[in-house]
Formats: structure tokens, sequence, C-alpha cells
């Protein structure tokens, strides 16, 4: 029998998005990489999916030492369960001592399931790894109280340890195509009988510009911002900045925004180069989805309000005073 | 129907950072006096969306919550918004547990309160922020579990709700029983009136320990948990807020976009 005490295995659950590996397994492959160098391991991912064996070859140059993939029609499209039975048996399999997935909409709805399936001991949306070099432990930090504290945690001595990382906290390593290999297929049977949940409808929302998980910069708009119709303001300042817009629950819940692109607790979060808060409180469910932002600008009317002990840079005023003489000196600035 | 919901008191989220303090001993957060804490956000999404599943199809809503350190105000609040029975699990046993053992505490107590036809719990809390609880207890029982969910119904004995991944929502499906954590766009929580806080300050939980769960002491709290928190630290401080001034409010906004620019940030 395998001793799986002594693998020292790095495995990345992979993820792809029309026909790539998506942005943060690249993050999970670098930071991987000094774990496994830390372990004197080897990096591995495992990609689930149809016909994806060409796609998935794109980790080698990425960092990775194997590449696993479990192709299956059946593994088309994200359902829970099955890829939870999948990766549970491919661990079974590869017996890693880590196991890191993205902090992704998938990542987080995964990585709890296989915990409990596992036994393993699991931290959410890590924004630092390392492995404690007595004991081999996963040491995982991650921030908590809406990113007001930060909490070093030790994922324990069952193995895999697992994390999820948070996108953008990573570095991914510089691409090297001068590395390849075969893309090794797992034998792991994908069993459709173990879904308990169906998708029935998919919409997608039109996205107006650059996506707001890309933009480098992120205008946020609040319930102040009083209607749908004002909201086209931060649309026009955003599309003038080469940016995105974001919102608030408490926007959202006023329908002056759709909630695909609502920020914070359980929803979107967003670490762009400026994060301009426009009639934004500060509201600790929304800095969640903020907090790792370069840098924070804010214009509210309430000096006291929270967001301005979070900001780097703050107005003071009614943003209908404010923003449109600062749209107009960034047009101006931007075109001279 | 038979709705459970579980619920997390947690310090005040909103406790200012500059009144944030940790107690490095036992690694938790100080609250400063004063500050009460609060049903965690999304948790009181998951009794409102409860709620209304309640309003529609009729039944009982029973809310659970695990904690040694309850202010009955706050705990009470979900039966002030109208549910039915509250759960509260307390004992020694339960201290310093973690994602995983907490989620073994509430399967426990789930499938002794039983005939359950959905459960609905926050899809994170407000402190820890882990989002693991939720599916945890789904594994435990061996139900169907839809994460981040808003907007939810039940149709044909099934629920459907409706999640976000990226640009794309989604109507998943699955039959009963099943879970669903809340997400923050499930709408606006019910304000409690007056008179039903009142009627809630009159009702007393039933409060249950782990010997009541019929579960083992090495399964629940620091003894079930995986992980263990190391340190718990606040980050040194980036500065002060720069405030950018003007004669007028509009020479405030042109400031700030120099400002921006002199930083090359746009």
């Amino acid at each position: 029998m395998e001793n799986t005490k002594n693998t020292k295995r790095i495995l990345v659950v992979g993820e792809l998005a029309d026909g790539n590996v998506v942005g943060i397994i690249g993050e999970l492959l670098g930071v991987g990489r000094r774990l496994a160098d830390a372990l004197g391991g080897e990096l591995s991912t495992v990609f689930l999916g149809s016909s994806i064996i060409e796609t998935a070859k794109q980790a080698f140059a990425q960092g990775a030492d194997s590449v696993y993939a479990v192709d299956d029609t059946v593994l088309e499209d994200y359902q829970p369960e099955l890829y939870a039975s999948v990766i549970e048996k491919v661990c079974k399999d590869l017996a890693p001592s880590v196991l890191l997935l993205g902090a992704t909409p998938i990542g987080r709805d995964l990585a709890p399931r296989l915990s409990w399936r596992l036994k393993s001991g699991l931290a959410s949306d890590c924004v630092e790894l390392s492995i404690d070099p007595e004991t081999s432990a996963l040491i995982a930090t991650r921030p908590v109280y809406g990113g007001k504290a930060l909490a070093e945690v030790d994922c324990g001595t069952t193995l895999p340890a697992m994390a999820t990382v948070r996108p953008k906290s990573q570095a991914a390593l510089p691409p090297d195509p001068a590395r390849t290999g075969d893309v090794v297929l797992l034998n792991v049977y994908a069993d459709p009988a173990v879904a308990k949940t169906r998708v029935v409808s998919k919409t997608t929302a039109e996205v107006k510009g650059i996506r707001l998980e890309d933009a480098r910069i992120v205008v946020g708009g609040g319930r102040g911002m009083g209607s749908a119709e004002n909201w086209k303001v931060l649309e026009a300042l955003a599309e003038d900045l080469g940016g995105a817009v974001g919102a608030t629950r408490g926007a959202c819940d006023e329908g002056y925004c759709d909630t695909v692109f609502q920020l914070g607790i359980s929803s979107k979060r967003v670490a762009p180069e400026l994060y301009l808060a426009v009639g934004i409180s500060g509201a600790s469910q929304h800095m969640t989805g903020v907090s790792f932002s370069k840098h924070i600008a804010c214009i509210n009317r309430d000096a006291s309000a929270p967001i301005f002990s979070e900001a780097e840079f703050g107005v003071v005023g009614n943003w209908e005073d404010v923003l449109p003489a600062f749209h107009r000196k960034v047009k101006e600035l931007l075109s001279g | 129907m038979k709705f459970l919901v579980f619920v997390k008191q947690i310090p005040d989220p909103e406790i200012p950072p500059a009144r944030f303090r940790i107690d490095p001993q036992t690694n938790t957060v100080v609250p400063p006096v004063g500050s009460s804490p609060v049903v965690s956000l999304l948790d009181e999404l998951a009794v409102e969306a409860a709620l209304r599943l309640k309003d529609e199809h009729g039944g009982e809503v029973t809310v659970v919550t695990l904690c040694n350190n309850p202010a009955m105000n706050v705990i009470k609040k979900p039966l002030a918004m109208g549910a039915d029975e509250l759960v509260l699990l307390q004992g020694q046993a339960f201290e310093g547990g973690d994602a995983f053992s907490t989620a073994q505490a509430l399967a426990a107590a789930a499938a002794k309160i039983g005939d359950y036809d959905l459960i609905v719990c926050g899809t994170q809390a407000g402190d820890w922020d882990n989002g693991q609880v939720g599916p945890c207890i789904a594994e435990a029982l061996d139900i169907p579990c839809i994460t981040s969910v808003g907007h939810m119904e039940i149709v044909d004995g099934k629920i459907r709700g409706e999640r976000t991944i990226g640009d794309t929502t989604e109507t998943v499906e699955a039959p009963l029983p099943a879970l669903v954590t809340a997400g923050n766009n499930v709408g606006k929580a019910r304000y409690p009136k007056l008179r039903d806080i009142m009627a809630a300050g009159r009702k007393q939980p039933q409060v249950w320990n782990a010997q009541d769960l019929g579960i083992d002491h090495s399964r629940v709290g620091a003894a079930g948990a995986l992980t263990k928190v190391r340190r718990l630290y606040v980050e040194e401080s980036v500065g002060e807020c720069e405030m950018i001034e003007g004669e007028t409010p509009a020479e405030a906004g042109e400031k700030l976009a120099l400002k921006l620019r002199e930083m090359r940030i746009i």
C-alpha cells in the first residue's frame, strides 16, 4: 500500500474556460511550485472535462511537473457531486500531501465537499501559503472579519491538507515554453448517477467592455446613487477610465444594477489597481470583496463613514457635486 | 413543509478598524464596550429566504444556532422575524470548533430534529468567512446542496435556486430534502415588528448539549476540529486616509483626479 504520508505531492485542481486554463490556475501553480520545492515533492495538476488533453498541456509551461486529466463527456460541465467523487478517487490514486483549489465559485463550492469526504483540514480563500519546516504542515494565511484581521491556520495532519486560494493573491510563474510533457489520462469512472442537482437554465449577463474581475480600475457604487438612471454616470466614468462598474448589496437590492456585478461576501471579489467607491459607506460585507485593491479612493457625503478608514484618498461631498468635475478632469488628463 | 435554518451569532462586523482588538492569548476578537453581537448577515438572509418559502407554501421554520455565549435578544431575532422554534446548541464540548466539527454538530442536530424538507444556511459567516459549514452538513446528511443562492423557489416538490458563476446566472434544481446556502443577493430581510420582538422575548429556546445530540465529544468542538488557528492578528495600518479638499466639492473632485494621475494610478 502506498504510504500517503510521504508522497509530498502538491496537487492543483485545474479549471478550464473557453478552451484555456483559467488565470487562477497559473497562480496556484506559482505558489504550488514554492510549496513543492519546500517539501521536496512533485507539483501536479489534474483537469476534469471533455476533450481537454490539448488544453491541459498548457499547465507544463506554467510550472507543473506532471499533468493529469479525467476526460469524459459527462464532465463537460461542473456538477458538484460528480466532480467531488472524481477528485476524491484521484486523491486516492495520487495521494497528494497538499490539495489546492482556486477560491473561485467552483472551487469554493467544491472544496468543502472534498474536505468532508477526505476528512481534510481546509482553509478558505487564502492569500499566503507555506510549509511549516518542523512539521511539514500546510500553513495558510487568510483574511477574516471583512479583512480587518488575518488568521494563520494550521491545516492539520490529515493528508491532503487543503486550501482554496484567493485569485490574484499569488504570482504566476513566467511561462516557460521549454517545459512540456504528456498529459496522463487517469482511468477514473465518472458516474453521472451520483449527481444530486441539475442545472435547468443558464443566462449570461451582457458584459459591456472589460470584465469586472479583469479590470485595472473598478468604480463601485452604492445605494447612495439613488436610481438606475444615475447608475449610468458610473458606467460612463468606468468606460472612460478603461475600467468596470461594481455594486454594493444595497445598490443591487434597490435594482440599480444587476446582482451579477455585486461585490462582497459570497459574490464577486476584485483586486484592481484602483477601487473608486462612490456613495459607499464601507460595510464589512462589501469591503470583503474589495479590500485587496491596491489603492482605494472614495467619495462620500458622510465624513464619518467607515469607508474613509479603509481608503487612501477621500473626498467628502455629494457625488452629484464631486463626480462630474472628477469625470471631466479624468477625460482631460487622459486625452492630454 | 419543514424548514431548518442554521444561524451564527458573530461580533458586529462593523466594529471600526480603530476599535478592533484581538486577544492574542485566545486568538479571539475582543468586542469594544457597548458593541452588541449580531446575527451574521447571510444567516439572516437565510432566515428571510426560509420565511418567504414558508409564506408561500406554509409550514414551520426551526432555527438552530451553536453558541456558548448567546445574547438572547440577538439569537431570538429570527423568531421575531417569524421563525417558529429556536434550538440552541450549547456546552463545553462545542468550544473551539472549526468548520468541520461545527458541521458535525449541526448535522447531528438536523438528524435529531428529523423530517426536514429544506435546510437553509448562510453561504459563509461574516466573521470567519470560510463558507464550509453548509456543504459539509449536506455531505454529512447525504442530501443535495446548492450554494450561494439568491432567489429560490419550490416547484413540484423540488427546490430551485439561482446562483451566479462569473457573469452567468444558473438555475439549479434538486429534489427535497436538500440544503441551500443563501448568498448576499437574496434581497432585503424583513424588519421584525415590535409586537413580534416582544413575543420572541417570551419564547424560550430548546437547549441541547452534545449528549442530547447523541454525538461523541471527540467529534465536536476543538477535539473534532481538523484545523487550528495558530495566530489571529491585525496588520499594521497602511496609514490615514488623505482627505482631498477644495473650495467647492467640484474642485475637490478635480483634485482627486489630479492626485490619482500624479500617483500614476490612472
